[in-house]
């Protein structure tokens, strides 16, 4: 729809910059906004930046201090994320209210979906850990423990927001020996989250599949939930609408064999052999006598209708 | 037997040497391979209060070796040294970041040359030049240059000034041409978001023509609220015509249709008849029942009134007629209805 603007866009960069920002059918990865508030503790600066060392390529950190409150007014903030072009965001802040608070949330359409307030209650940075770390931009396996995960639905999207947060891009294929980070989301009985990320570490096993270790590389995180805003159920089901393009229908009577040959199932009309147009030869024509009989009988068939 | 036995024992120290890669769950994980992902819905045991850090960091592990596991099931191949493995599609569902796509809005043009069946033919970058002897491009960068190569001089035609710039006037054009279609262009964009756009009114005053001039007053004089009606007119004066108009003109009928195709007026006229034969009495019911009851009304007062008969049974029910007397009436008994009967 870019070039449905008023203002056209004068260079051919310019223009391509728009498109790029348009609805695809296969959409960009979502970048991450990284913001800090008013005030910031060290902690909070240290658990961004760490966030950011992770989410590498895939982020954009603004380094002035906002004047935004989320919760109270979050225009500011769908204004800012658009501009940046960033679908997620981690915004965090200080106060005698609200020590150490990180707000995560996510954008659909420039809209805010949801929105989840954390108070970080310990946190440990990732320089504190000294031990070798992992290739930047490597696909994170993701664990969730604990049975409280599906208890409501705020916690589910909890759940779907550190997905969308940290599963980096949906591929198709992936190197064996890249997967070498795991990053474990436990929600206690208390409602706390306890992030941690280590390092997997492949061991022999004598089969062929290997033995796990893992060791930590940090950051270790302990949040506490706060404040929510969740999207309505009805906004929640269209954000996950999926393009008609994608979906896959399936076609009837076609299968597929192990070697790749297509087996399908083709229904013909019955034939019909006596008007069947055969070799048109002299000897078969009708005589001028046989064709005068038929027209005369099918007059007074008519006749008699 | 002792070869066999012997394999056994040695394979039995083989994997003594290593940890075992099997993982027990009471409740079965959910791994997603496509994203890497897995929900353990077990609950925890107590050692997560004392030893929270190697409880959790083990626990971990025995879902990571579970989500390994399963990946390692998955076909494989190998590509330039490296062993990868094919992931299946994500079945954890997330939100997009932005709507469906939908399709372009077609500007006039394009809704016309479809109706009409036009087909976009497309042009050569470059045509060969008789005159100048080269390639010139059709548009864009350079063309500029081959045109002012090929048109140095320009004839001024004998029914105007001598002393036109010729140049100047094909810059005009020129300008005017791609005035016009970036008019065009913001009318395909009203009409695409669909705002109202005024459709009266010229440029400037000197650039109307007569005809555009009386069409304006035209219209001017039919803008009252009385659509015109008490609006003196000249002798002879008339109501502005033309393609287009009879919509601008207050009050004047809405756009006269089009004459329809045979098929669909055969069609329409059909349907209006059927309507018209298939139509049935519509029955109201409260209706019939009213009206029921006020023949059953006036068909028992116009009788003559029967005596009653006395129940024996029960002598003590027995209705008195007439009505309940009422306070500040007079007359009692035989009291014929007055009126309607309210209800």
């Amino acid at each position: 729809m870019s070039l449905m603007r008023i203002q056209k866009p004068k260079t051919r960069k310019g223009k391509v910059a728009l498109l790029e920002r348009e609805p695809k059918v296969i959409e960009n990865i979502k970048n991450v906004l990284i913001l800090e508030g008013r005030k910031v503790s060290v902690t909070v600066k240290e658990l961004l930046k760490d966030i950011c060392t992770f989410k590498k390529p895939n982020c954009k950190t603004l380094s002035r201090n906002n004047d935004i409150t989320p919760f109270e007014d979050q225009n500011p903030l769908e204004i800012l994320a658009k501009k940046s072009d960033c679908h997620l965001f981690i915004f965090g802040s200080h106060s005698k209210k609200r020590p150490d608070n990180i707000v995560m949330g996510r954008v659909y359409d420039d809209q805010i979906l949801d929105m989840i307030e954390f108070g970080v209650k310990q946190y440990k940075a990732l320089k504190d850990f000294k031990n070798e770390k992992i290739d930047v931009n490597c696909k994170p396996c993701l664990v969730f423990n604990g049975d409280q995960w599906s208890k409501s639905e705020e916690l589910r999207r909890i759940k779907s927001l550190f997905v969308d947060m940290f599963h980096v891009e949906d591929v198709e294929s992936i190197r064996l020996q890249g997967i070498e980070h795991v990053i474990s989301f436990t929600l206690t009985e208390d409602l706390t989250i306890m992030i941690r990320s280590y390092k997997i570490l492949l061991k022999k096993s004598g089969l062929q599949t290997p033995r796990i270790e893992l060791t930590e590389i940090g950051p270790s995180i302990d949040f506490s939930i706060r404040r929510t805003k969740i999207a309505s159920k009805d906004l929640y089901k269209l954000a996950h609408k999926k393009p008609a393009e994608l979906k896959v229908t399936k076609k009837k009577n076609v299968s597929r064999d192990a070697l790749g040959n297509v087996n399908a199932r083709v229904h013909i009309d019955k034939q019909v052999i006596n008007k069947l147009q055969l070799r048109k030869m002299k000897g078969l024509k009708k005589t001028a006598e046989e064709k005068k009989t038929a027209r005369q009988l099918k007059k007074a068939a008519s006749k008699e209708n | 037997m002792d070869i066999v036995k012997e394999v056994l024992e040695k394979q039995a120290k083989e994997s003594a040497k290593y940890k075992s890669i099997e993982v027990i769950k009471h409740e079965e994980v959910k791994i997603d391979c496509g994203r890497l992902m897995i929900s353990d819905p077990n609950s925890f045991t107590e050692e997560l209060k004392e030893n929270t850090e190697t409880y959790i960091q083990n626990l971990t592990r025995d879902n990571v070796q579970l989500l390994v596991n399963s990946i390692w099931q998955l076909p494989t191949e190998r590509l330039d040294e490296h062993i990868v493995v094919k992931l299946p599609k994500p079945t954890f569902a997330l939100p997009r970041a932005r709507k469906l796509p939908v399709p372009k809005p077609l500007t006039k043009w394009e809704q016309f040359a479809k109706a009409k069946g036009i087909k976009k033919r497309t042009k050569d970058k470059k045509v060969w030049d008789e005159e100048l002897g080269k390639w010139v491009p059709t548009y864009g960068y350079q063309k500029f240059k081959a045109d002012r190569d090929k048109n140095w001089v320009l004839e001024v035609p004998k029914n105007i000034d001598p002393m036109t710039d010729m140049f100047q006037k094909k810059k005009d054009l020129k300008n005017e041409r791609v005035a016009k279609n970036e008019l065009a262009r913001m009318k395909n964009i009203a009409r695409a978001q669909k705002v109202d756009v005024p459709r009266v009114g010229f440029v400037s005053e000197d650039s109307a023509t007569a005809k555009e001039l009386h069409i304006a007053s035209t219209i001017a004089k039919h803008s009252t609220a009385s659509v015109g009606k008490f609006q003196e007119s000249l002798p002879k004066e008339k109501n502005a015509r033309g393609i287009g108009v009879r919509e601008l003109i207050p009050g004047a009928a809405t756009k006269r249709k089009r004459p329809l195709d045979n098929k669909t007026e055969r069609t329409e006229q059909i349907e209006t008849v059927q309507k018209i034969l298939n139509k049935r009495p519509k029955i109201d019911v409260e209706k019939a029942v009213q009206i029921q009851k006020r023949e059953e009304r006036i068909e028992r007062e116009n009788k003559p009134a029967e005596p009653k008969k006395k129940k024996g049974s029960h002598p003590k029910q027995v209705k008195k007629f007439g009505k309940k007397p009422k306070s500040g009436i007079g007359r009692k008994g035989n009291r014929k209805p007055a009126g309607r009967k309210r209800r």
